[in-house]
C-alpha cells in the first residue's frame, strides 16, 4: 500500500454518510491555502501603497515604500507553494509554454507576470531610481555594486529625469490599482468560477476575494510598520497609523458585509446543496469559521476599533490595541483562506456527505513547510529592505549630472 | 442411440457457431487504420438491470491497471436504500471499504437499487475547460482523455469534475480517470465494464449510430443525465434512473 493510501485509510474513518469514492483524498492541501493567502497580502500592501499616490495622501506617505517592498516580496514567493503542491513541478513551465486560454489557471503565467514585471518592478525601480544613483556614489563596495546594479547603471538625476520618474510613478500606480484587482479577483475566480462546487461557485467570490486582500495587505503593513520602527529606534507616526487604522477598518466592513451578503444570499436561496453545506459549517469548519474567521478576524478587531474611534484612548494603547486587532485580522483572514479551499472539499459532490482533512507536521504538505513559506517573504523583505532602505533619504547632494 | 444424436445436434450447433464466431469475431484491426472521426461514443445504463455484482469495478481495474485500494476508481456502484421514511442511504458496494456496508430489515426498505458510476464523457466538459495546459481533451470520438505525459499534476480538473470520476493517480502522480476503455474500442472492442456485464446494464456505442443497441436503448427508454442543470452535456444516459441519484 502506498503512504498516501495509509493515510487515506485513516482518513475513511471520519467520513459521514456518503462520499464519492474519489473524493476521500482532499486535493487541495495546507499549501492551496497559503497561495491565495500570500497573493490576498500582495494585493492588499500594493492597493495601500496605491491609494497613497493616487490620492496623495500625505499622513500614510510613510509606509509607501515599505508597502511596495512588502508586495514583492510576498509576491516573489507566492508561486512556490503552488509549485510544491504540483505532481509535476517540473513540468510547470507548460501553463507559459501551452497554455489553455480557456482556463483560468492557465492565465496564471500571464497575470503573475504582468504583475510582477510591469507594476511591482517598474514602480518599485521609478521610485527608488535617484536614490540608488546617489547611494551608490556614496558607498563603498560590496553595497555600491549592487545598487550599481539594481539602478541599472542609469546615472541620470537631473530634475528633468527626477520629475520623469514621479511622472511614470503616477501612472504604474493608475495601472497597479486594476492591476491588484485583477491579481486578486483572478484568484477568486479560479474558485468562483467551478460550477461543480457549490461551496466555491459564487460570482461574489473575486470581489469578496478582493476586499479581503486589501484588509489583509493593510493589517499586513500595520504590523511590519509597528514592528520594524521601534525596531530602529524611531517614534511609530501616529497619525499614519490611525489613518491606515482607518482604511482597515472601512475594508473590513465592506468585507464583513459582503461575506454577510454570501451567506444571506445562500441561505435564502436554500439550493440543493444547503443542507450539506450547513452540516459542513457546523461541523467542520465551526471553529475556523464560525470562532476565528467571523468572531475573531472580523467582529473583535472592528469592536476595538469602534472603541478606539469612540474613546480618546493614549497614545500606548491606541498602539495595543491596534495591534492586537491586526494580529487578529491575520489570523481571520488565513482562516478566510483555509475555510474557503479546505472547506469546498470536506463535503461530498454527492451532497451525501462529509469527508476530513488531517494537516500533517512534515512533509511537503504539511504544518512545518507552511510555517516556512509564511516566513521565507518576511526573509526576502529583510534582504529587500537592506538594498532599498524604506525610510532613509540620501544625506548629500547627488553628485553627477545635477550637482554639474 | 440418444447419446449419438445429442452429440451429432451438438456438433451442428457447435461447428457453425464456431465458423460464425469467427466470421464475426470483433475486428482486431491495428488502432491505426481507426478514423476517429468517423465515431461519437456514449454509454446507457439501464438502472433495472444492475444487480450490483461489482464484475464492471474489477474488470476496469484489471483491464486499466487501476490501483486495487478502495480509493481510486474508473468506475464504481452505488447502492441507494429509501426507507419507508424517506431516508435515503447510499453505500459504494465496493466490497473493499470496510464497515460502509450496512443492511436492512425488509420491512424498513421502500425501495432500493443499484446505480453504475463512471466519467460522463461529457460533450461540454468542465475538466476540458479548466485544465491549464490543455492535458485534459476531448477527441474527436467523443471522449475526454488525459495526456499523463502532460498532466503537470494540478488537480483543478478533479475539483471541476461535477461528478467525483477522477482522482490523482498515486503512480504517475497525473490526473485518471475512465477512457471508455479507449484502446480498447479503436480496435472495435468494448470497454470492459460493457463486456463482464452479466445483464447487458451497460450498452457502449455510437450516439449516432442509426441501429446499434445504443440506438435501441435510446429509443426505447426515457432517459436521463446526471446532473443535467450543471449543463455539462454527459455522454452517459440513465434509463430508469431515480430522483434521488446524484
Amino acid at each position: 500500500m502506498n503512504p498516501i493510501s495509509e493515510k487515506l485509510v485513516d482518513l475513511l474513518k471520519q467520513v459521514t454518510g456518503y462520499i464519492y469514492p474519489n473524493e476521500i483524498e482532499v486535493h487541495w492541501g495546507v499549501l492551496v491555502v497559503v497561495y491565495p493567502y500570500l497573493t490576498g497580502l500582495v494585493a492588499g500592501a500594493v492597493i495601500l501603497a496605491s491609494l497613497v499616490k493616487v490620492f496623495n495622501i500625505k499622513e500614510v506617505q510613510a509606509v509607501y515604500r515599505l508597502s511596495l517592498l512588502t508586495a514583492l516580496a510576498f509576491l516573489l514567493i507566492a508561486p512556490l507553494p503552488l509549485l510544491l503542491h504540483l505532481g509535476h513541478p517540473e513540468r510547470s513551465y507548460e501553463i507559459f509554454l501551452n497554455p489553455n486560454f480557456a482556463s483560468a489557471m492557465a492565465m496564471f503565467g500571464f497575470v503573475y507576470a504582468w504583475y510582477l514585471m510591469v507594476v511591482l518592478l517598474l514602480e518599485i525601480w521609478f521610485t527608488y531610481r535617484k536614490d540608488i544613483i546617489v547611494w551608490s556614489q556614496q558607498e563603498n563596495p560590496p553595497m555600491k555594486w549592487i545598487h550599481r546594479i539594481v539602478s541599472l547603471f542609469s546615472t541620470d538625476v537631473s530634475d528633468k529625469s527626477v520629475e520623469f520618474d514621479k511622472k511614470v510613478v503616477k501612472g504604474i500606480t493608475i495601472i497597479g490599482i486594476p492591476s491588484a484587482f485583477l491579481l486578486h479577483g483572478y484568484v477568486g475566480f479560479i474558485f468562483g468560477s467551478i460550477k461543480a462546487n457549490p461551496w466555491w461557485n459564487s460570482v461574489l467570490m473575486p470581489i469578496v476575494f478582493l476586499f479581503s486582500a486589501i484588509v489583509s495587505g493593510i493589517a499586513l503593513v500595520i504590523i511590519l510598520y509597528m514592528v520594524i520602527i521601534p525596531f530602529r529606534g524611531e517614534k511609530i507616526d501616529m497619525k499614519c497609523l490611525d489613518k491606515m487604522a482607518s482604511y482597515l477598518f472601512y475594508a473590513v466592513i465592506v468585507d464583513f458585509s459582503l461575506e454577510l451578503l454570501d451567506f444571506i444570499h445562500r441561505l435564502y436561496q436554500s439550493e440543493e446543496s444547503i443542507k450539506i453545506l450547513s452540516e459542513m459549517v457546523m461541523n467542520k469548519l465551526f471553529i475556523s469559521l464560525v470562532i476565528i474567521q467571523v468572531l475573531l478576524g472580523m467582529l473583535i478587531p472592528l469592536a476595538i476599533i469602534v472603541g478606539v474611534k469612540l474613546f480618546r484612548f493614549d497614545e500606548e494603547l491606541r498602539k495595543l490595541l491596534y495591534f492586537v486587532s491586526v494580529i487578529l485580522i491575520q489570523l481571520g483572514i488565513f482562516a478566510t483562506r483555509w475555510n474557503v479551499v479546505i472547506g469546498g472539499q470536506m463535503f461530498s459532490k454527492s451532497f451525501r456527505g462529509l469527508t476530513a482533512y488531517k494537516t500533517e507536521l512534515t512533509g511537503i504538505e504539511g504544518l512545518l513547510m507552511t510555517l516556512v513559506l509564511l516566513v521565507l517573504p518576511l526573509v526576502v523583505l529583510a534582504v529587500l529592505l537592506k538594498i532599498f532602505p524604506a525610510w532613509e533619504t540620501p544625506k548629500r547632494n547627488p553628485v553627477g549630472e545635477a550637482a554639474a | 442411440m440418444e447419446r449419438r444424436r445429442f452429440v451429432k445436434k451438438l456438433l451442428a450447433f457447435v461447428i457453425p457457431g464456431g465458423i460464425l464466431g469467427v466470421i464475426l469475431k470483433p475486428s482486431t484491426a491495428k488502432a491505426k487504420d481507426y478514423d476517429a472521426t468517423k465515431h461519437y461514443y456514449g454509454m446507457g445504463i439501464q438502472v433495472n438491470k444492475c444487480i450490483g455484482c461489482g464484475r464492471c469495478v474489477e474488470a476496469c481495474k484489471d483491464e486499466n491497471g487501476v490501483s486495487k485500494e478502495p480509493f481510486y476508481f474508473r468506475t464504481w456502484v452505488e447502492r441507494y436504500t429509501i426507507k419507508k421514511n424517506n431516508e435515503v442511504i447510499v453505500q459504494n458496494i465496493d466490497p473493499r471499504i470496510e464497515g460502509i456496508r450496512e443492511s436492512f430489515g425488509e420491512r424498513e426498505i421502500l425501495r432500493s437499487f443499484f446505480v453504475p458510476k463512471l466519467c460522463n464523457q461529457c460533450d461540454n466538459p468542465p475538466c476540458v475547460q479548466v485544465c491549464p495546459v490543455g492535458a485534459t481533451f476531448k477527441t474527436d470520438d467523443g471522449v475526454v482523455l488525459v495526456d499523463e505525459n502532460r498532466c503537470i499534476g494540478c488537480r483543478y480538473c478533479i475539483q471541476a469534475c461535477p461528478y467525483g470520476a477522477r482522482y490523482l493517480n498515486p503512480v504517475t502522480e497525473t490526473a485518471d480517470k475512465c477512457t471508455f476503455c479507449y484502446h480498447r474500442i479503436t480496435k472495435g472492442l468494448l470497454p470492459a465494464c460493457v463486456e463482464v456485464c452479466p445483464t447487458q446494464a451497460r450498452i457502449f456505442g455510437d450516439v449516432r449510430g442509426s441501429a446499434s443497441p445504443l440506438t435501441r436503448f435510446k429509443r426505447m427508454n426515457k432517459l436521463h443525465v446526471l446532473k443535467a442543470s450543471l449543463n455539462t452535456e454527459p455522454k452517459v444516459s440513465y434509463s430508469g434512473l431515480d430522483g434521488e441519484v446524484r
